[in-house]
């Protein structure tokens, strides 16, 4: 049995989609979890494949990694799957890394891949900055994975599907955590994931106001999306991190990605190096950024970019 | 107040080279540090020492020359070091067992930091799992923190959203490197660090029995990346035309 669950509707059909592979070798049904959902949303996860929904109710109004923790801990208990898929959003990477604590069983992060041969459970995953991809295997039950969004496209929709919904309310216990406000998170709702092209700046950028330079050659690219590494979003705060690309940020694969002024330390790189085309400019011909690129122009960005775009823009008149 | 700071002696992962045929990470010969994140754990709890007072007990789980590394910590400002030496296949399950065996062992403490993952895996696992062990409350991801003498209230960052949450001790918090920045500490106090008490506990005698992973490393492999690597330079004029050809050959010019 496989066992699905994010707080996340989206991710929870990606998961469902996922989990439908890998169920062949793991005894086949599919169980999704819903906490304190609408009924319609654990048929709509029937409709998306799953075989059976445990539709979850509680005196917890809302995620609390602690408490449904202990909810999962205790349905996993009674119905033993082999292999547990968690959205790995961040309330999915500290719920799965506490339930793994709870079960004493293994947990693997971010899986970028995950394979059932048997009944053994293979993954892969991104070490050392995007230096290395490490194989793992799990020696015990249940296996936790969390899985990164992207990871699977939803399966079709079949609404004569329909999932066993086993309803349950239960009484946690709670603890002295409370959570104040949520708020929005400062954004200026750039979706760099969804971008096709993407015009990226780094350190070689001297000032705020010169991401025009950059936001004009995004233009004339007919793309609308700026990237950039760490520095000039979480250090600088020159652009709000939905923005940002690399390890900790966003990642990206683009038909096109232009990165100016950017290093390319290895960090940068595991955001961008599944991108089509990437070009790199910057001053340093020593730069580790041209590693990393299929076309690289050695130059100052300031001197560069105006005559690339307007380059660009002659060319598409 | 007592309070805990894991940290963890990493490779330093910006000075990591690949081999140029088998494309994996070389790790031999790497200069090891103190897991960036964990020394905003650390400052933070200077920090929570400085307005309500008490003792700071940093802990690692490694190999027996992370006792050098914690050394820095020491001289940064805790008081004390508990190393605790494990086997090398030690996964993110055994560390956490050896982590809460450890804290038990302390006695009664009102506070554990550490980072919100480490800098060479970035699994971000043992925080959420000490905290389960020891069924204390988390404060995941922190980016700024604020001590009270009953109660503490982080703002935590969930990527599209932030939350603010308050917790009494005892509580485990996780930090981002957004937090603060670490102190520098000055030539007096690497001196007088070196009188600070160091404990080497046993795994076996934590653990209470063999740790045996539940996870294991089959192997690294390379990441594989192959780009063209053509580069332009001199006459930034043809430079930008040829690109030009390039781009346009390529497709993505529209």
């Amino acid at each position: 049995m496989v066992l699905v669950y994010s707080d996340d509707k989206k991710l929870s059909l990606e998961l469902i989609s996922l989990a439908k592979k890998l169920a062949p070798s793991l005894g086949s049904k599919v169980y999704a979890v819903t906490i304190n959902a609408p009924e319609a949303l654990g048929q709509e996860y029937g409709a998306y494949g799953a075989d059976s929904v445990h539709a979850l109710t509680t005196n917890i109004p809302q995620f609390k990694a602690e408490e449904y923790a202990n909810l999962l801990k205790d349905l996993i208990t009674e119905h033993k799957p082999d292999l547990v898929l968690i959205g790995s959003d961040k309330n999915g990477k500290e719920l799965a890394a506490r339930l793994a604590a709870l079960l004493n069983t293994g947990c693997v992060m971010d899986a970028t891949s995950i394979t059932a041969q048997g009944k053994v459970i293979t993954t892969e995953r991104v070490v050392y900055s995007g230096a290395g991809v490490a194989v793992e295997q799990f020696t015990v039950t249940p296996a936790i994975v969390s899985i990164p969004p992207r990871f699977a496209e939803p399966l079709p929709k079949y609404d004569h599907h329909h999932a066993q919904i086993l309803k349950k309310q239960v009484t946690l216990k709670e603890y002295p955590s409370k959570i104040q406000s949520i708020h929005e998170a400062a954004s200026e709702g750039v979706h760099v994931e969804d971008a096709e092209i993407i015009v990226s700046c780094g350190r070689g950028l001297k000032n705020k106001a010169d991401i025009q330079l950059v936001s004009d050659l995004a233009a004339a690219l007919k793309g609308r999306t700026i990237g950039c590494s760490r520095p000039i979003s979480a250090d600088l705060k020159w652009l709000s991190e939905d923005h940002w690309i690399g390890l900790s940020g966003h990642k990206v694969k683009p038909k096109l990605y232009v990165a100016c002024g950017i290093s390319g330390q290895i960090q940068h790189i595991a955001g961008m190096r599944d991108s089509g085309v990437v070009v790199a400019i910057n001053k340093d011909p020593d730069a580790l950024i041209f590693k990393s690129a299929d076309y690289g122009i050695v130059g100052d960005l300031y001197q560069v970019l105006p005559k690339l775009t307007s380059a660009v823009k002659g060319y598409s008149a | 107040m007592n309070i805990v700071v894991c940290a963890k002696q990493v490779v330093d992962v910006s000075e990591i080279k690949v081999d140029p045929s088998t494309k994996r990470p070389v790790l031999s010969g790497v200069a090891k540090k103190i897991s960036d994140i964990d020394k905003n754990a650390m400052e933070e709890a200077i920090k929570m020492k400085e307005k309500v007072g008490g003792r700071i007990t940093v802990m690692t789980v490694g190999t027996p020359d992370a006792k050098e590394r914690i050394k820095e910590l020491l001289a940064m400002g805790a008081d004390e070091g508990v190393v605790i030496a494990a086997p090398g296949d030690i996964d993110y399950a055994g560390t956490a067992v050896l982590l809460a065996a450890a804290v038990k062992k302390l006695g009664a403490v009102d506070a554990i930091l550490c980072g919100e993952a480490s800098i060479d895996l970035f699994s971000g696992q043992i925080g959420p799992r000490l905290a389960g062990l020891l069924d204390l409350p988390q404060l995941t991801y922190t980016t700024k923190l604020t001590v009270d003498k009953d109660h503490v209230t982080a703002e935590r960052n969930l990527g599209d959203h932030a939350v603010t949450m308050t917790s009494p001790y005892p509580v485990l918090i996780s930090v981002t490197k957004e937090i603060n920045t670490p102190r520098l500490p000055s030539l007096m106090q690497i001196l007088s660090s070196s009188s600070k008490p160091i404990k080497e506990w046993k795994a076996e005698e934590l653990a209470g029995g063999p740790l045996t992973p539940k996870v294991k490393t089959v192997e690294v492999k390379g990441v594989p990346m192959s780009r063209k690597n053509i580069v332009y330079q001199d006459d930034l004029d043809a430079s930008v035309q040829k690109l030009i050809n390039d781009l346009a050959k390529e497709g993505v010019l529209r």
